[in-house]
């Protein structure tokens, strides 16, 4: 084991603390650590997208990133970005278009789409399919999906 | 109100489980956190065929942080007994042996050792420390070489057992079967075209993106506990219980939410290990497989080669069909090939067919059940013999499996006659449907263009047992207890039947799915049973609680129970209009008259899952150049009986599509020499991502299933049967040249256009 | 994933002292999309992680007419194909950079990352070679520069000596009438590893009837991302016709020699060599046109 260095961030908003070995990844510290359990580990190698959060505004896979690197950093996880009683329209819309079965790889899929949204607020269904083609689902065939976020264009 | 006068059934209400799984808040496996809570490790096996010759652990258990290392030597030894998991019936001998490789390992990827420690990065160091000496193998991996008289041998004490006998023959088949009726030789002579060919399939994953796990505590008193994602609890429970050689009453199973299972998430790999590790510790331990471990580790479903001729008259009736089917069961016996033998002509009413099924081990990881388990193989087969017999004869292929359609009345080859079922409706819907009928340019952008049509059918296993236990809170809402894993929405389609029974809305009912020791066995989620059979027990508990709110109505208006009807959501006295009131109404009340009012019912139906059948059309595009197939359009037609929450239906269905698209066009185990898969990651699996794919249009038939009371036939597994056989049939369309090897990738379509001159 | 410690020198000359410490077998992080899911695999070791990403020189982005293009080694692929200006000026760069893995991969990925894990299917390589693109190198010799083509020596191996770590990358300005194009060969549609890629450069004669130069280079069919200076060779001076452009793509499949594995036989990489260097260079011709 290495010796443990300590991290300061701010994830959802507010300021986080927290020690972690050099090894640890950015997703094994917000799972592990600080139980935000929302970012799911499907392959661990950056392929699947079902771990994305966003950092200093830009979209990654916290699989792949160091926990020590987040030191100064700003993070966005699902957990921050709508609770029942505020959705995003994102959230919202999932709902409303039957977007998820099992619902692992969803809250990595709407964080890739709220990304998505904030850089470019009306895509096309190509520059959706483009966008997302880091994330995985197996359950929907992603039909239902693209509508979702299609459907959350303007409301978002 | 929705369609034949149902309020509830048909609706799209947003699913109960929606907003935990869209804001992150849902518990998987994984994320189960405990005190004390230990990380396991597996060490695998890195040989396809080997004897273990020993396993040192002493320098793992020495690593700083380590707690515990456990081998197959940790595990009771079983005797040979089978046991029903629900979608396969297996050996328990061979899977303790699957769990942890006892004497031989029997394929890349084996568990041989498990290990518990501060962390998972020290657990994963240990591994790397535990010494197993091997004597290394030769080893097989191809059905067909498998079968051959000189392969290597996996199990030197298992005989072939053939058309029910066991033989004194040592080989890798571990049955041979066979379903025959009437004559296939005078059904060929009749018959004007007759078409033989082979086929080739490979080994696939169901690739759903949780990884396995299982967090395990085996306390003092020696009550075991699992906490685990898995598509059937009370399943993992008996497997528990005889692996560990257990009483069943020591064992709870907490089924936490499942990230996918497809058939993969029956059977246990982690769990009696973590159970092991927490014992030897007296920590709760969590287990978690890696992407590869996955591939590696778990249950695909099989390879295989398949014979199919079948053979039509001029007039376009078919007249005969036989089948030559073997599967690889992987590193044990069990392969789907029974499932796929039902499946393979079942779309079709043939008076003379003989049907040869074998399972074959092979030095890979042992198969598992993946959505309609067997059939996309056979119909991989038969829908490209029906494409080319249809085409010989001059007529469209849909009208062609309309003639020959089963229906209600007609008899499978293994036996069973078919009750009310919608194959021909669903064959005409396809071939009424707008895609179907609309033109395609046959060359774009320097690219060629073709379509093409496939049908499929799923038995839908009958019913099951399931359970169901209600209270109702004096708001008039319901909790609703059940034992099916929700997997992709059924909490929403059991309540909604519920619901639709007694007269309240689908908000009403809060379902839950809670662990062994608190609701009645059920059975697993999966064979398409739970929107049928726990849907059933459902209306059922309607029908309970409808019963029991008049005798409280009784009660409070002092008048006799039999004189009070239920219609339309409201319970009325006969003789007095007065008397009257809506379920929610009379749920404020009746606690006074008796208690909270609760009720359980379990049921096993008798009546048959329904049976699916599915009818798909695609067109494609074929770069000649490259080999490259890319999807310009498809429709699924499917009968659903009756579609409980449509979007979840089409849901199902655009699922079952696309891994039927993924199984078709790329994903393979690809093996090496050494019998290593080559390429155990998302990367080089290759699964369908966003861009590969356009969306997949549905088109929902609605043939009520006799045997339920709403007629709902399960919808989950049929879809995955035609895509591969329906982009073939594109592919020759767009090319002129037929391919019968999956998959159909670049490589593969590129060398064949050349071959072929296409 | 075994255990190492962690560094973020802010200079380049603190960065080269930390790589160069004997006691240590160290390794620079930029996006790290390679390097931790190597060291996760246990296909690399490390004692120490040396980020550069606080290394102001690794996160220079700066172009200009007159003098070219310059990109910091840790520069993420979205932030080159998010500038406008170089976006436009050097599209078949974007080409490669925005099919770098996932949008998520892409918001840590680095052209210098990618070149330094020297895979022979690295996809900004090939587009990298053709445009001229030259690699700025400090170690405890102080700086030199090799030229990309020269810069991979072996399946993950480079001339990176000990001490030494990529700065930046430099590309000179388009010359007037060129053009430049990166397509890649995947089963799928994204999220692939090329089972060829293939890079040209062109410039294109004033009526842009014939090719003035070409530079072509291939990846996943050698050790190395290949350069094919034969190709583009063949094609100066030449009219601008399918048959000068076909014996160009026919000199870069006999230039490939690949080998067969779980992404595709050597034969069909050299196959595909050929259709894909005729549909890039064709590419190239369309955008000096443009």
């Amino acid at each position: 084991m290495s010796k443990k260095v300590h991290v300061q961030t701010n994830i959802n908003g507010e300021a986080v603390d927290f020690l972690c070995e050099p090894r640890n990844s950015l997703l094994e510290v917000l799972r592990d650590e600080l139980d935000l359990t929302g970012a799911k580990e499907g392959c661990n190698n950056g392929n699947c997208g079902a771990c994305n959060v966003v950092m200093d505004g830009r979209l990654v896979n916290s699989c792949c990133v160091l926990g020590v690197e987040a030191d100064g950093c700003e993070i966005t996880t699902i957990e921050g970005i709508g609770a029942a009683a505020n959705l995003h329209p994102l959230q919202q819309k999932f709902l409303e278009h039957a977007a998820l079965q099992c619902g692992i790889c969803t809250p990595g899929f709407i964080v890739s789409a709220k990304a998505l949204l904030d850089s470019n607020p009306n895509p096309s269904e190509d520059e959706v399919r483009y966008w997302l083609a880091g994330n995985l689902c197996r359950c929907t065939g992603y039909d239902k999906i693209v509508r979702a976020v299609l459907d959350a264009r303007n409301g978002a | 109100m929705s369609q034949n006068g149902h309020k509830v059934i048909g609706t799209r209400p947003i699913r109960h489980d929606g907003v935990d799984k869209v804001t992150g808040r849902a518990i998987y496996g994984a994320d189960i956190q405990l005190t004390g809570l230990l990380y396991g490790a597996i060490k695998r096996s890195p040989h396809p065929h080997a004897r273990i010759k020993s396993i040192d652990t002493s320098r793992a258990e020495a690593h700083p942080g380590v707690r515990a290392v456990v081998t197959a030597h940790d595990l009771p030894q079983i005797a040979d007994k089978l046991a029903d998991l629900g979608e396969a019936i297996v050996n328990l001998r061979d899977a303790s042996n699957n769990v942890l490789a006892y004497g031989k390992v029997l394929y890349k990827g084996h568990a041989v050792a498990g290990v518990a420690a501060v962390n998972l990065h020290v657990a994963q160091e240990a591994v790397e420390l535990i010494d197993v000496e091997y004597e290394p193998l030769p080893h097989v991996t191809g059905v067909l070489e498998a079968m051959e008289d000189g392969a290597p041998i996996l199990h030197e004490d298992m005989k072939t057992t053939s058309m029910g006998e066991e033989t004194d023959k040592v080989s890798n088949i571990a049955n041979h079967f066979q379903h025959k009726m009437g004559e296939p030789d005078d059904g060929f002579a009749e018959a004007d075209v007759v078409v033989e060919r082979e086929f080739t399939t490979q080994t696939v994953h169901q690739g759903y993106i949780e990884t396995h796990n299982a967090t395990a505590l085996w306390n003092e008193e020696g009550q075991l506990t699992i906490w685990t994602s898995t598509q059937g609890a009370f399943s993992v429970r008996d497997q528990m219980s005889e692996i560990l050689q257990m009483p069943i009453s020591k064992v709870k199973i907490v089924p936490l939410e499942i990230g996918g299972g497809f058939g993969g998430k029956i059977s246990v790999y982690l769990d009696p290990v973590a159970a092991l590790l927490s014992k030897k510790t007296g920590h709760p331990v969590k287990m978690t497989m890696t992407r590869d471990e996955v591939f590696e580790g778990t249950g695909p479903t099989p390879g295989s080669y398949l014979k199919v001729k079948m053979g039509a008259t001029n007039d376009g009736r078919l007249t005969a069909a036989t089948a030559y089917m073997a599967y690889e069961a992987g590193a044990y016996p069990g392969s789907p090939v029974g499932a796929g033998a039902g499946c393979i002509f079942t779309p079709y009413d043939i008076p003379n067919v003989q049907i040869d099924g074998y399972d074959v081990c092979v030095n890979k990881p042992k198969t598992n059940a993946y959505r309609a388990p067997g059939a996309t193989n056979a119909a991989f087969a038969t829908e490209t013999v029906v494409d080319e017999i249809s085409e010989k004869l001059g007529v469209d292929p849909l009208e062609f499996r309309v003639k020959n359609g089963a229906k209600e009345g007609t008899r499978r080859a293994d036996g069973p006659v078919h009750p009310v079922i919608g194959c021909i409706e669903t064959t005409e819907a396809a071939l009424n449907c707008e895609h179907y009928r609309s033109s395609l340019d046959k060359t774009a952008n320097g690219k060629v263009r073709g379509r093409g049509v496939a049908s499929g059918y799923w038995f839908n296993f009958n019913g099951g047992r399931s359970a169901i236990s209600v209270s109702i809170n004096p708001d008039g809402t319901i909790n609703m207890l059940e034992g099916s894993t929700d997997i992709g929405g059924s909490r929403a389609s059991i309540a909604m039947q519920l619901a639709e029974t007694i007269g309240l809305e689908a908000t009403d009912i809060k379902p839950y799915v809670v662990d062994t020791d608190s609701i009645g066995y059920t059975d697993v989620t999966g064979g398409s049973r739970t929107t049928f059979g726990t849907g059933y027990a459902a209306h059922a508990t309607g029908q309970a609680l409808i019963r029991e709110m008049k005798e409280r109505a009784s009660k409070l208006w002092d008048v006799p129970a039999d004189a009070i009807d239920f219609a339309d959501g409201v319970f009325s006295y006969r003789d007095d209009a007065e008397k009257r009131g809506t379920f929610k109404e009379l749920a404020s009340q009746a606690g006074d008259a008796g208690g909270p009012v609760v009720a359980q019912v379990s049921t096993n139906p008798d009546g048959s899952g329904g049976g699916a059948f599915a009818t798909h059309v695609v067109d494609v595009e074929v770069d000649r150049e490259t080999g490259k197939v890319d999807i310009l359009r498809y429709t699924a037609v499917q009968d659903a009986g009756t579609a409980i929450h449509p979007s979840y239906v089409e849901g199902q269905m655009q699922g079952g599509v696309v891994q039927g698209i993924g199984w078709g066009l790329n994903e393979e185990y690809i093996y090496n020499d050494a019998g290593s898969m080559t390429n155990a990651s998302f990367l080089d699996y290759r699964m369908p991502t966003t861009l590969d794919l356009p969306m997949i249009e549905t088109i929902i038939v609605e043939v009520p299933n006799e045997s339920h009371p709403y007629g709902v036939r399960g919808v989950g597994e049929v879809p995955i049967v035609p895509p591969p056989a329906a982009l073939a049939n594109a592919i020759y369309d767009a090319t002129g040249v037929r391919l019968r090897d999956l998959p159909m990738s670049p490589p593969r379509v590129q060398q064949a256009l050349a071959e072929n001159g296409g | 994933m075994h255990a190492f410690d962690y560094a973020t020198p802010e200079s380049v000359a603190d960065a080269v002292v930390m790589l160069s410490d004997p006691g240590k077998n160290a390794c620079v992080l930029a996006g790290g999309t390679d390097l931790i899911v190597q060291l996760r695999e246990n296909r690399r070791r490390t004692d120490l992680v040396v980020d550069v990403k606080k290394i102001a020189e690794l996160n220079a982005l700066s172009c200009d007419a007159a003098t070219g293009l310059t990109i910091g080694a840790a520069v993420p692929c979205y932030r080159i194909y998010g500038d406008g200006q170089i976006a436009a000026a050097y599209p078949g760069l974007m080409d490669a950079a925005r099919l770098v893995g996932g949008t998520g991969i892409q918001g840590r990925a680095s052209l210098g990352g990618n070149l330094c894990n020297a895979s022979p299917a690295g996809d900004t390589i090939p587009p990298m070679i053709v445009l001229g693109g030259e690699a700025e190198i400090a170690g405890p010799d102080g700086t030199r520069k090799v030229a990309v083509e020269d810069f991979c020596t072996a399946p993950g191996r480079t001339v990176l000596a000990d001490g030494e770590f990529l700065v930046s990358l430099h590309f000179p300005a388009p010359a007037p009438n060129s053009g430049a194009y990166y397509r890649r060969f995947i089963p799928r549609n994204e999220m692939d590893i090329a089972v060829v890629g293939v890079g040209a450069s062109v410039v294109l004669s004033g009526d842009k009837s014939s090719f003035v130069s070409a530079r072509i280079a291939v990846g996943a069919v050698a050790p190395t991302p290949l350069f094919v200076s034969a190709a583009g060779e063949a094609l100066a001076g030449e009219p601008v016709s399918d048959e000068t452009i076909q014996r160009a793509a026919d000199i870069a499949r006999d230039a490939a020699r690949p080998i067969s594995d779980m992404r595709g036989t050597a034969e069909y990489r050299k196959h595909l060599t050929s259709v894909l260097t005729r549909r890039v260079v064709q590419g190239a011709v369309q955008r000096a046109k443009e």
